[in-house]
C-alpha cells in the first residue's frame, strides 16, 4: 500500500495522545495527580492537541473534504466511522471532565472512567479499519490492534513521563512504560515472523485457475503477460507500492532501536536526575519516530490481494 | 433480481472492446458520472476505467494456452465495499443487487478501493470522489431503447459474444443457464465476498506435439527442415 504521510501521522499522534489521556485518567483515579497539579493540566493539553492534530492530519488525504461531515453516519457498519465518532465524542466529555476536576467534584471518577473507556476503544477502532480487510493479509490479524494499544500505551506514558519531568515530579510509571515497549517489540518481532513468507493467496486463486484438476479441465500455474496499461493507473499508484528488502530491514532494525534501547537508556539516564527533563524529552522524541516508522512499514509493507492481476504470484 | 454479467473465458479474445465502450458510455454518462482522462494525448496517458482486460499465460509449453481476463465489478453479495464506506455513499441496491455509488455523498477515503480485491474501484482525481461499474444502469432500465438494446454497453460491444447480462436469480436466464452448464467460476471465492459475475473456464488447450516429436533426428523430413532453416538465415 501507499504509505500516506497523513494517515500515518493521524495513527501515531492520535495514538499517542489517546495513551497520554489514559495514563492521566488513570493516575487521577489512583489519587497520584489532581487538577491543582501543573502536570495535570499540562497533560491535558498536551493530549487533547496530540488527538486534535491526528485528526485534522486524517482528513488530508481525504479528495473530497466538503462531506467529511458524512463519515460520522455508518457506525453501525464501518470502523472509520465508528473511529471518527469516538473520537469526536471525546471531545465534550473531556471538557466536562476537565470542569468536573476543577470543582474537585467526585463525580470526575465516572467521566475519568468513561474516558478511558472511550480512548482505548478509539485507539482499537483505528486498528480495526486496517485489520477488518480481507484484501490485505498483512493488516487481518491479532497483531493489528494489539500493536496499535501497546504503542499508543507505551508513547503515552512516555509523555507522562516527561510531563511529570518539566513539572518537577516524580517519574511514576517507568517500569511499567518499558513493559509496554517491550512487549510492543515483541508482538511486532511475531508479527514479522508470521508474514516473512507470502503465504495467503495465489494468483491462481484469484482467477480461479486450478493448478493442477482432472484432465479437460484448465490447468497450470498463470503468469500475467500484460496488465493491460501502458502507464500507472488509480491500482498500481495506490497499491503497487514496493519496499527494496534491503531497506526493509534497515528501517525495521532502526525501529527496534528507537522503540526500546534508546528510550531504556535515556529513561534511566533521567530517572537517575542527570540533565533534568532532557534525556526524558529526547526519549519521547526518539520512541514517537520509532513510532512513525513502524507505522510508515505497517502499510508500505502490506500487499493488497490485487497484486495478485497485476502479477504478482502470492501475497 | 440478482443481476450480472458472465463472461465466457473460452472466447474472449483480448481486444479491449469491453473496455473502451465502457470508457465511451461511461465518459458521457450522468449516472456513472464519467470516467475521466488524464493526459491523454500526453507522455503518460492514465485514467479511470471501470472494466481492465489483462491478459494471461497459463500452464506450460505447449500445454500453455493464453487466457485474457476483463474485470470490473462483480456486484458480490456481501460487498464488503458498501460495508466500510463511512459515509453511506456506497450501496447495494435491494432490487437488483446493483453495487453503486453518491457522487454527492462520496468524500474520497479510498477505503471502498482498498476493501475490494477485485481493482473494480478508481477514485476520479478531478472530481474527488470514487467511481465504478454500474451494469449500466443508465441503459438497462431505459424504456426509451430497443429491448436488445437494454444492456450493458461491454455486452453489446463485444465481437466475440464473450460477455452476457442477465439475472442470476432467474434460473432459466440466459446467465444462469450459461453459468450452470459451462462450470461457472466466482473469481477468488477464498476472500468470501460471493462475487455475482461468473467466468466460464477456458477448454483446455489442444495437445499440440512438441517439434521435437514431429520429426525424428535423422529423417528425411528433420533434413529438410534443417535445410530450409539454413536458407532463411542467408
Amino acid at each position: 500500500m501507499k504509505p500516506a504521510l497523513s494517515v500515518i501521522f493521524f495513527t501515531v499522534s492520535s495514538g499517542a495522545g489517546l495513551g497520554l489521556a489514559v495514563w492521566l485518567l488513570a493516575m487521577q483515579l489512583a489519587g497520584r495527580v489532581d487538577a491543582s497539579n501543573r502536570q495535570f493540566w499540562l497533560a491535558f493539553a498536551v493530549a487533547a492537541l496530540l488527538v486534535t492534530a491526528g485528526l485534522i492530519s486524517s482528513t488530508l488525504h481525504l479528495a473530497n473534504p466538503r462531506n467529511a461531515w458524512r463519515a460520522f453516519s455508518r457506525f453501525r457498519s464501518s470502523w472509520l466511522s465508528r473511529e471518527g465518532v469516538l473520537a469526536v465524542a471525546l471531545y465534550p466529555i473531556a471538557a466536562l471532565h476537565a470542569w468536573l476536576s476543577f470543582r474537585q467534584s467526585d463525580a470526575a471518577r465516572v467521566t475519568g472512567l468513561l474516558l478511558i473507556v472511550l480512548s482505548l476503544s478509539t485507539v482499537v477502532c483505528t486498528a480495526m479499519i486496517y485489520a477488518c480487510l480481507k484484501t490485505v493479509p498483512r493488516w487481518r490479524t491479532w497483531h493489528t490492534p494489539v500493536s496499535y494499544l501497546l504503542y499508543a500505551l507505551a508513547g503515552g506514558g512516555l509523555i507522562w513521563i516527561a510531563v511529570s519531568a518539566f513539572g518537577g515530579a516524580s517519574l511514576a510509571g517507568t517500569g511499567l512504560v518499558l513493559w509496554l515497549a517491550g512487549a510492543a517489540a515483541l508482538v511486532k518481532l511475531l508479527y514479522f515472523a508470521k508474514f516473512s513468507q507470502r503465504v495467503h493467496a495465489t494468483l491462481n486463486q484469484a482467477l480461479a485457475v486450478p493448478e493442477t484438476a482432472p484432465a479437460g479441465r484448465m490447468q497450470g500455474k498463470v503468469r500475467l503477460l500484460d496488465a493491460g496499461h501502458s502507464r500507472g493507473t488509480f491500482l498500481t499508484d495506490e497499491f503497487g507500492f514496493v519496499l527494496a528488502r534491503s531497506r526493509a530491514r534497515t528501517l525495521r532494525l532502526a525501529m527496534f532501536v528507537l522503540t526500546l534501547p534508546v528510550p531504556l537508556v535515556l529513561l534511566m539516564v533521567g530517572s537517575a536526575g542527570q540533565g533534568g527533563a532532557v534525556p526524558i524529552a529526547a526519549a519521547v522524541l526518539c520512541f514517537l519516530g520509532g513510532v512513525l516508522l513502524e507505522r510508515w512499514l505497517f502499510f508500505a509493507q502490506a500487499e493488497h490481494v490485487v497484486r495478485l492481476y497485476h502479477g504478482q504470484q502470492r501475497v | 433480481m440478482k443481476l450480472g454479467l458472465v463472461i465466457d473465458l473460452d472466447v474472449c479474445v483480448g481486444c479491449h472492446a469491453c473496455a473502451t465502450a465502457c470508457k465511451e458510455w461511461n465518459g458521457e454518462s450522468l449516472m456513472a458520472g464519467g470516467a475521466p482522462d488524464y493526459d491523454p494525448q500526453g507522455a503518460e496517458p492514465s485514467g479511470v476505467w471501470f472494466n481492465r482486460v489483462r491478459h494471461y499465460e497459463v500452464g506450460d509449453y505447449p500445454a500453455n494456452k493464453t487466457l485474457n481476463v476483463p474485470m470490473s465489478c462483480m456486484h458480490c453479495e456481501d460487498a464488503d465495499c458498501v460495508t466500510v464506506c463511512p459515509t453511506g455513499a456506497s450501496y447495494k441496491r435491494a432490487e437488483d443487487g446493483i453495487v453503486l455509488i453518491d457522487p454527492e455523498k462520496c468524500m474520497g477515503c479510498n477505503y471502498c478501493a482498498w476493501a475490494c480485491p477485485y481493482g473494480a474501484r478508481e477514485l476520479d482525481r478531478n472530481e474527488g470522489v470514487m467511481r465504478k461499474c454500474t451494469l449500466c444502469v443508465d441503459r438497462i432500465y431505459d424504456q426509451a431503447l430497443p429491448i436488445a438494446e437494454r444492456q450493458p454497453a461491454c455486452v453489446l460491444a463485444c465481437p466475440s459474444h464473450a460477455r452476457h447480462f442477465g439475472d442470476f436469480d432467474d434460473p432459466a436466464s440466459a446467465v444462469s443457464t450459461l453459468s450452470r452448464e459451462r462450470d461457472g467460476q466466482p473469481l477468488f471465492e477464498k476472500l468470501g465476498y460471493r462475487p455475482v459475475n461468473r467466468y466460464l473456464p477456458p477448454r483446455e488447450p489442444a495437445q499440440v506435439p512438441a517439434p521435437t516429436d514431429l520429426a525424428p533426428r535423422g529423417s528425411l523430413q528433420s533434413k529438410l527442415a534443417a535445410m530450409v532453416n539454413r536458407l532463411i538465415q542467408l
